[in-house]
């Protein structure tokens, strides 16, 4: 085996240093009523060029562009990712490190994620970004967490137009627990109704995202006002981070907590992970955030370096106590990103969410002039939602184009509704197609 | 001294980001706009963000340039006990990047996607086969996700029996993320205490186990790298009071092929694809840690799960009793293909030679390193050895100067002040993957050092003067946190 360098007499010398003939002898410790009689029931190992065929065969079954033209997105979007992240991204003193707990040997990774959080919080616009939380689902229901731990209260608002997936996620976080989740109901232009939420007592945190599942842009700094006139925190969750490029950022709104996905940065699809859960939040609530924190310090030549930094708030110095039980993150992704963010540039990210917004707005202009009902008003980012008969889906799918996703299983008040998206990677003819195809 | 690994060479200085570069610079390559402007509400818009612009170069160079001041396993050796930083094979990333993988959109329609289903589905099936548990969910996204979906198990298992059980044991050993995962379930961790011969004995279990106890977490081969022989006689107990065994698998390196867990007594126990599966740490993730169960645990598994009926894969939500959903989608997809792939590759002989292998090294720099170190515990031990500073304390140096010193030599330095039940702990994990002389470098490397130790102890303080930068001050930046520029 080639990952093993070991020959027969590396063995049986290093067995001789310990006074022992085989290498079963190591374990003689281990009960014998706890041992494995049999060898286990795998496969025979394969060569490298064996496995490779395989493996291509397995994965030549999934669909996937250009063969397929699929107009999805619903929280995992298809943009174009720079060659340079991908070379970068490979370089193998990144890829085969571990969390940098010897920062002497790490400054690589840790001047990296030093900037990876620079860079978030001025995306979201927020004081501080953490170095990463797995997922968009996973990073709110940390917030939610970190609102109940701040407030010391116990009931938490959730927009129903927050993806669905992500509130499933909230809900398996909170269930052992006695904490109470409310929905807020969406209004007819697809936009969450915040006007109960003055009503609503004791309430830890208000959760709304933004652009919404519908691809909705909501108008945060309403919400904003009205959760904190009750005391609560306002979170701000997103599936879309490019649509900061252009839109106001959630910190500009009123954010406490501004946390979602970060996969459209430069970050591959890859069957829904790893993503890369982006989690930025006020100074003042520093000592309550989930998660790794590289901070700046000096040496003792009074160098400038990074080290991983306020850890009393982690499981491995606070146990039971600690902010999350997370160690392990997602920092090569948060490197991704970081990378991603530096080549896109400022000016650069202003230009692509832009080409990105009016994508889909040419999407939806060119449905709605060949008669079709888009229910929610907008405006919208990159997303929106078209009404078509369910058996046109099945019909565009045999000819190899995935025409959004079926609303259904998830709002079931939403039959024959289908999110579409249109990212900057979909051409002007792929999109006359689509619509072709769906009014024919 | 001629031969060691440790040098000095030409490394950049390299500015933040943020200071270097130029307005109107790009190191991207915007598409055509073959769409016109639409409408827009600029009362919607914000300013954009405020990103440096840089040039492609610029991009390539300061990341390259940053590389160079890691140090990972493809650097040299590792041995970060608990961590289990063995070699990551190289065509697992390149199966990773298949564009079937790579692209696949996570809510495709199941017909066509049937490649990922079948992967997970296989992947579920190899994973159970190596613990000796009856079924997994890959959905969990780290280790400590894994430990959550454990705990979220074991108290919907007790909430479908109607009970409402307060505590669980954690044993002194246990890794940090044990406790703080218990905590999330509301469970208040008992602590117990390894004995002498550092292991759990089964009196001390029976004396805190009763029925406000869910059950007991316990890391096999425990953080002192010790196997917890009596772990049959544990399980029986925590059975007879309604509880259920809970297994911390991050140490299953030295177990595969070897140990049945199932036979052990477990009911229920987390593996990280990024230990003993070979994927890449990432400086910090992404993992995976895949949960596994007995039979009688698996309606609670996380959905949607993965099943198969007529040769075709599907994802099944009809599970009444699930804890529900841990992640956006179905896990860290993309780390589960490297996982697969190895296992594909090493086999079910390989699989067991690797933990024979991680195995004898770990024993191997026991016993050769005895002498130097301080070894609290004299036995034969799994796939990590913890010595302690004891014998240097008395040149007032120190476990953290040993290991900042071990860098000058070429070695990532072992885990450290980790288990706590040893004062200045130096837990060593070598791997199976590194070789005889790699090892021997590192035991002559620490026989340099405590040579030193008596020479020049002041010198150690200094330590390290090869790397990048000195040690840094940690206390100032806890003091007055820069967590942005």
């Amino acid at each position: 085996m080639r990952y093993l360098p070991h020959t027969p007499e590396d063995i049986s010398q290093m067995l001789a240093v310990l006074g022992l003939d085989r290498l079963d002898d190591l374990f003689a410790t281990i009960p014998e009523s706890c041992r494995r009689t049999e060898e286990m029931d795998l496969p025979e190992p394969a060569t490298e060029w064996d496995l490779s065929e395989q493996m291509g065969a397995i994965a030549g079954t999934v669909a996937v562009c250009p063969e397929y033209k699929l107009f999805l997105g619903a929280g995992s979007y298809d943009h174009h990712i720079p060659s340079s992240i991908s070379y970068l991204l490979g370089r193998s003193e990144f890829v085969t490190s571990y969390t940098p707990y010897q920062p002497e040997m790490s400054q690589g990774t840790l001047q990296a994620i030093f900037e990876y959080q620079t860079l978030v919080s001025r995306l979201l616009g927020m004081e501080m970004a953490n170095a990463s939380i797995y997922d968009g689902a996973t990073a709110l229901a940390e917030a939610v967490l970190m609102s109940v731990r701040i407030t010391r209260k116990n009931r938490i608002a959730i927009s129903s137009a927050v993806h669905p997936l992500y509130r499933r996620v909230v809900e398996t976080y909170l269930g052992p627990t006695d904490y109470e989740i409310v929905e807020l109901p969406v209004t007819e232009s697809g936009t969450t109704d915040v006007s109960s939420l003055d009503r609503i007592d004791g309430l830890a945190g208000v959760a709304i995202q933004s652009p919404n599942f519908f691809g909705c842009i909501e108008d945060l700094e309403t919400a904003a006002g009205l959760t904190h006139k009750g005391g609560a925190l306002f979170i701000t969750a997103f599936t879309e981070p490019m649509a900061y490029g252009l839109l106001k950022s959630p910190g500009s709104q009123g954010a406490d907590i501004a946390c979602g996905e970060g996969q459209s940065l430069g970050i591959p699809r890859s069957f829904g992970g790893p993503g890369l859960g982006l989690f930025a939040g006020k100074l003042k609530y520093v000592r309550n955030m989930p998660g790794r924190l590289v901070g700046e310090t000096v040496d003792l030549d009074g160098k400038r370096g990074f080290v991983l930094t306020l850890s009393t708030r982690e499981q491995h110095i606070r146990r039971e106590k600690a902010t999350s039980n997370i160690c392990t993150n997602n920092s090569l992704c948060a490197l991704a990103a970081a990378m991603y963010m530096a080549s896109v540039g400022g000016s650069g990210l202003r230009d692509l969410a832009r080409l990105n917004y009016d994508k889909s707005e040419y999407l939806k202009s060119s449905l709605k002039a060949a008669g079709f009902d888009i229910p929610f008003a907008g405006p919208h980012f990159n997303e929106f939602v078209v009404k078509y008969p369910a058996e046109t889906y099945q019909r565009l799918r045999e000819k190899k184009i995935i025409a959004g996703l079926p609303l259904e299983p998830y709002y079931p008040e939403l039959p024959a509704h289908f999110l579409l998206c249109a990212t900057e990677t979909t051409r002007k003819e792929e999109i006359d197609n689509l619509v072709k195809e769906l009014s024919s | 001294m001629t031969s060691e690994l440790g040098t000095t060479g030409l490394i950049m200085n390299e500015p933040l980001l943020w200071e270097k570069g130029k307005k109107g610079r790009s190191g991207y390559s915007l598409p055509r706009r073959d769409v016109p402007e639409a409408e827009l509400n600029a009362d919607i818009c914000g300013d954009g963000p405020d990103f440096p612009d840089l040039s492609e170069v610029d991009v390539v160079r300061h990341y390259t340039r940053l590389s160079q001041w890691n140090f990972g396993v493809d650097t040299g050796m590792y041995p970060l006990g608990s961590c289990t930083m063995k070699y990551n094979p190289k065509i697992n990333e390149v199966m990773a990047q298949l564009d079937g993988f790579s692209g696949a959109h996570p809510l495709l329609p199941e017909s066509l996607a049937q490649g990922a289903l079948h992967l997970m589905h296989d992947l579920e099936r190899y994973l159970a086969e190596i613990t000796g548990m009856d079924a997994v969910s890959v959905q969990p996204a780290a280790g400590a996700h894994g430990e959550l979906a454990g705990m979220l198990i074991i108290h919907a298992y007790h909430k479908k029996k109607s009970q409402h059980r307060s505590k669980i044991i954690v044993p002194d050993t246990a890794h940090g993320t044990n406790p703080a995962s218990a905590a999330l379930c509301g469970y208040r961790p008992v602590s117990v205490k390894s004995n002498e011969q550092g292991i759990l004995s089964p009196d001390q279990v029976a004396a805190v186990m009763d029925e406000d106890t869910a059950g007991i977490m316990i890391t096999n081969p425990n953080t002192l790298g010790l196997f917890e022989e009596n772990i049959q006689k544990i399980a029986d107990i925590v059975h007879s009071k309604g509880g259920l065994v809970y297994c911390d698998g991050a140490n299953m390196n030295a177990l595969m092929g070897i140990v049945h867990l199932g036979k052990a007594g477990v009911d229920v126990m987390h593996l990280n694809l990024h230990k003993t599966f070979a994927t890449p740490h990432g400086g910090g993730g992404p993992g995976s840690g895949p949960i596994c169960v007995r039979k009688q645990l698996e309606p609670f598994l996380p959905v949607p799960r993965i099943v198969k009926n007529n040769g075709q894969y599907h994802l099944s939500e009809d599970a009444p009793d699930t804890i529900g959903k841990l992640h956006s989608f179905f896990g860290n997809f993309g780390v589960m293909i490297k996982a697969y792939s190895y296992i594909r590759s090493m086999g079910p002989g390989g699989l067991k030679k690797a933990s024979q292998l991680a195995v004898l090294n770990a024993n191997y720099i026991k016993e050769r390193l005895k002498d130097d170190l301080h070894l609290p515990y004299d036995r034969v031990c799994m796939h990590e050895c913890v010595f302690s500073d004891k014998h240097q304390r008395g040149q007032k140096v120190t476990t953290l100067d040993m290991v900042k010193r071990l860098m000058d030599y070429g070695f990532h330095p072992p885990t450290i002040y980790f288990p706590l039940v040893v004062s200045g702990a130096i837990m060593i994990e070598p791997c199976e993957t590194e070789s005889r002389e790699e090892i021997d470098q590192l035991i002559e490397a620490f026989k340099s050092i405590v040579a030193e130790c008596k020479l020049d102890p002041e010198a150690l303080k200094n330590a390290p003067t090869r790397c990048k930068v000195k040690r840094l001050d940690e206390t100032a930046a806890a003091r007055n946190p820069c967590l942005t520029g």
